[in-house]
C-alpha cells in the first residue's frame, strides 16, 4: 500500500518547526507503525537527507518510549501504544499526519521526540515507597484484600508514555499522577507516605507546567493501558485528606 | 471550583422552584417575591436572608470565576504549540463547552439581573414594579424568550459536566459505578433546572401565563 506521511520536522529544541510531507510506496498492511517509519528513514538516508527521528525502545508496548500523535490521536486509532499499531489500521492512499506530543512540560527534542523527563521529576516528588533493602519479607506477613490487589495492579500498569498530557485539552498529567497514586495508596506499603506523596506530587506536576485538570475524559479513552479516570478521583480526595491532615 | 459551583446548584434549584410559583397566577407569585424579603423577620431585618444569600452568591462567582480563568491560563500555558490535527474521542460536547458556555451565563446573568433586579427593565414598557406582570411583559417578547431559552441551554450544559466534575474534584467517584451514577446526576440535574426554568418562558409566549 501507499501512504502519504506529514510529519513534524524540527532540527533541535530551540529551531522552529514545520510539517513535511513524504510519500511512501511498498508499505506492507503487516508492518508495525515503526517499521514503516523505519523504511521512510532507510528512503531518507538512501537520498541523503536526515532521517525522522523517534523514540522507540522495547517495541513490545510495556516501556512507554513510543509515543506520537497519529492523525490527530494519541498512540494512533487503537487502544495500545505506537509500537503495537499495525498499518493494516490504515488502508492504501490515507494520510498519515504524525507530530509529536503536544506539551510545554515535554519540550521537544528533535522531530518526534520528546524530553518526557518532567514525569521522572513527578515521580521523584513522591511517586515511591521507601524500603529497606535486603532479604524480600514473607509476602503472607501483610495480607492485601484482593479487590485492592487487582485494582493496584490494573492501574500499575501505567507505562508513563504520556498519552494522557498529549491527549488533554488542558495538557493536564492528572490521569499519570492518579495511577501512581492509586497503586500505591491501594497497598498497605503505599501507606506512610500517602499524604506526602500526593502533595509533593501536585506540587511538582504543578510546577512542571502541566495544565490543571478540568474532567473531560480524552485521557482515559488515549491511555493504552485503559487506566480509568476514578484515579484522579482517588487523586482528589488524598490530596484533601492531606490538606486536613495539616500538609 | 466544585465547592462554589454546588452552591450555585442549590440556588438555581431554588430559583427555578420560585419561579414556577408563575403558574399559581398573579397573588401567588407576587406573594411569594415579598415573602423573599419578610423571610426570618423579626429576627432578620427586612430583606435580611436574601442579602445573606446575595453575599454567599458573590463570593462564590468570584471564586468560581477566579479558579476558571487560573485553569484557563494554566491550559493556555501548557500547551502553546497547538496541534495541526487533533480529535475529541471520549469528551462530551459539554465538557469542552465549560469556558465558553460559563462566559455566556455570565453575559446573560448580567442581563438578567439588570432585567429583574437591579434596573427592572421592561421591554413592552409596561410597569416594572410588579414582579409578576414584568415577567409576564418581559417573555410576551419573543426575543426575550429566545434569549432566556439560549440561556437556559448553556446553562442545561454547564449543569450536565459540572455535576460530574464537581463530584470527581471532590473525591467521590472513586469507582466505575459511582463515575456512572454522578453522569448520570448531571443530566438529571441539567434537564430538570433548565427544563424547569424554560417552562415559565414558553408557557407565557405560548399564551397560557397571562397578566
Amino acid at each position: 500500500m501507499k501512504v502519504t506521511l506529514k510529519i513534524w520536522r524540527q532540527p533541535d529544541s530551540v529551531s522552529p518547526g514545520a510539517m513535511h510531507t513524504y510519500e511512501l510506496d511498498g508499505v506492507s498492511e503487516d508492518m508495525s507503525f515503526l517499521e514503516m517509519l523505519d523504511v521512510l528513514n532507510e528512503d531518507l538516508i538512501v537520498k541523503g537527507e536526515d532521517p525522522v527521528a523517534f523514540d522507540s525502545d522495547c517495541r513490545e508496548g510495556i516501556c512507554g518510549m513510543c509515543g506520537l500523535m497519529i492523525n490527530g490521536q494519541a498512540h494512533g486509532p487503537e487502544v495500545t501504544t505506537t509500537c503495537q499499531l499495525h498499518m493494516r489500521s490504515f488502508k492504501d492512499g490515507d494520510e498519515i499526519v504524525i507530530e509529536p506530543w503536544r506539551s510545554d512540560a515535554f519540550p521537544v527534542v528533535k522531530d518526534l521526540v520528546v524530553d518526557r523527563g518532567a514525569f521522572d521529576r513527578i515521580i521523584q516528588a513522591g511517586g515511591f515507597i521507601s524500603v529497606n533493602t535486603g532479604s524480600a519479607p514473607e509476602a503472607h506477613s501483610v495480607p492485601v484484600p484482593r479487590e485492592d490487589a487487582i485494582r493496584a495492579f490494573n492501574v500499575a500498569t501505567c507505562i508513563g508514555c504520556g498519552a494522557c498530557v498529549a491527549a488533554c485539552p488542558n495538557g493536564s498529567a492528572s490521569l499519570f499522577m492518579g495511577a501512581k497514586i492509586t497503586h500505591l495508596g491501594e497497598l498497605p506499603q503505599g501507606q506512610p507516605e500517602r499524604d506526602s506523596r500526593v502533595v509533593g506530587m501536585v506540587a511538582q506536576h504543578d510546577a512542571e507546567g502541566f495544565g490543571g485538570c478540568t474532567n473531560i475524559g480524552e485521557c482515559t479513552a488515549a491511555c493504552p493501558k485503559e487506566i480509568p479516570l476514578d484515579v484522579i478521583s482517588r487523586l482528589n480526595w488524598d490530596l484533601h485528606a492531606a490538606l486536613r491532615h495539616g500538609h | 471550583m466544585a465547592a462554589s459551583g454546588i452552591i450555585f446548584i442549590g440556588f438555581v434549584l431554588l430559583h427555578m422552584y420560585g419561579n414556577l410559583k408563575a403558574f399559581s397566577g398573579h397573588d401567588a407569585y407576587n406573594e411569594y417575591a415579598e415573602h423573599l424579603r419578610t423571610i426570618g423577620e423579626p429576627m432578620l431585618p427586612r430583606e435580611g436572608l436574601l442579602w445573606i444569600i446575595r453575599a454567599v452568591l458573590i463570593v462564590s462567582l468570584v471564586v468560581h470565576v477566579y479558579s476558571a480563568a487560573k485553569l484557563w491560563r494554566r491550559s493556555n500555558h501548557a500547551r502553546t504549540q497547538r496541534y495541526v490535527v487533533k480529535k475529541n474521542l471520549a469528551s462530551s460536547f459539554s465538557s469542552r463547552w465549560m469556558r465558553w458556555g460559563g462566559l455566556t451565563i455570565l453575559l446573560f446573568l448580567i442581563w438578567h439581573l439588570v432585567n429583574f433586579t437591579i434596573g427592572k427593565v421592561n421591554v413592552s414598557g409596561g410597569a416594572t414594579n410588579d414582579p409578576y406582570n414584568l415577567l409576564v411583559d418581559t417573555f410576551d417578547t419573543w426575543w426575550m424568550t429566545i434569549i432566556y431559552l439560549v440561556a437556559m441551554f448553556a446553562l442545561g450544559m454547564h449543569l450536565h459536566h459540572g455535576v460530574w466534575s464537581s463530584a470527581q474534584t471532590l473525591g467521590l467517584t472513586n469507582n466505575a459505578r459511582a463515575r456512572r451514577n454522578a453522569k448520570a446526576l448531571g443530566w438529571i440535574v441539567a434537564v430538570v433546572i433548565a427544563g424547569g426554568f424554560s417552562l415559565v418562558p414558553i408557557f407565557v409566549l405560548a399564551g397560557v401565563i397571562t397578566k
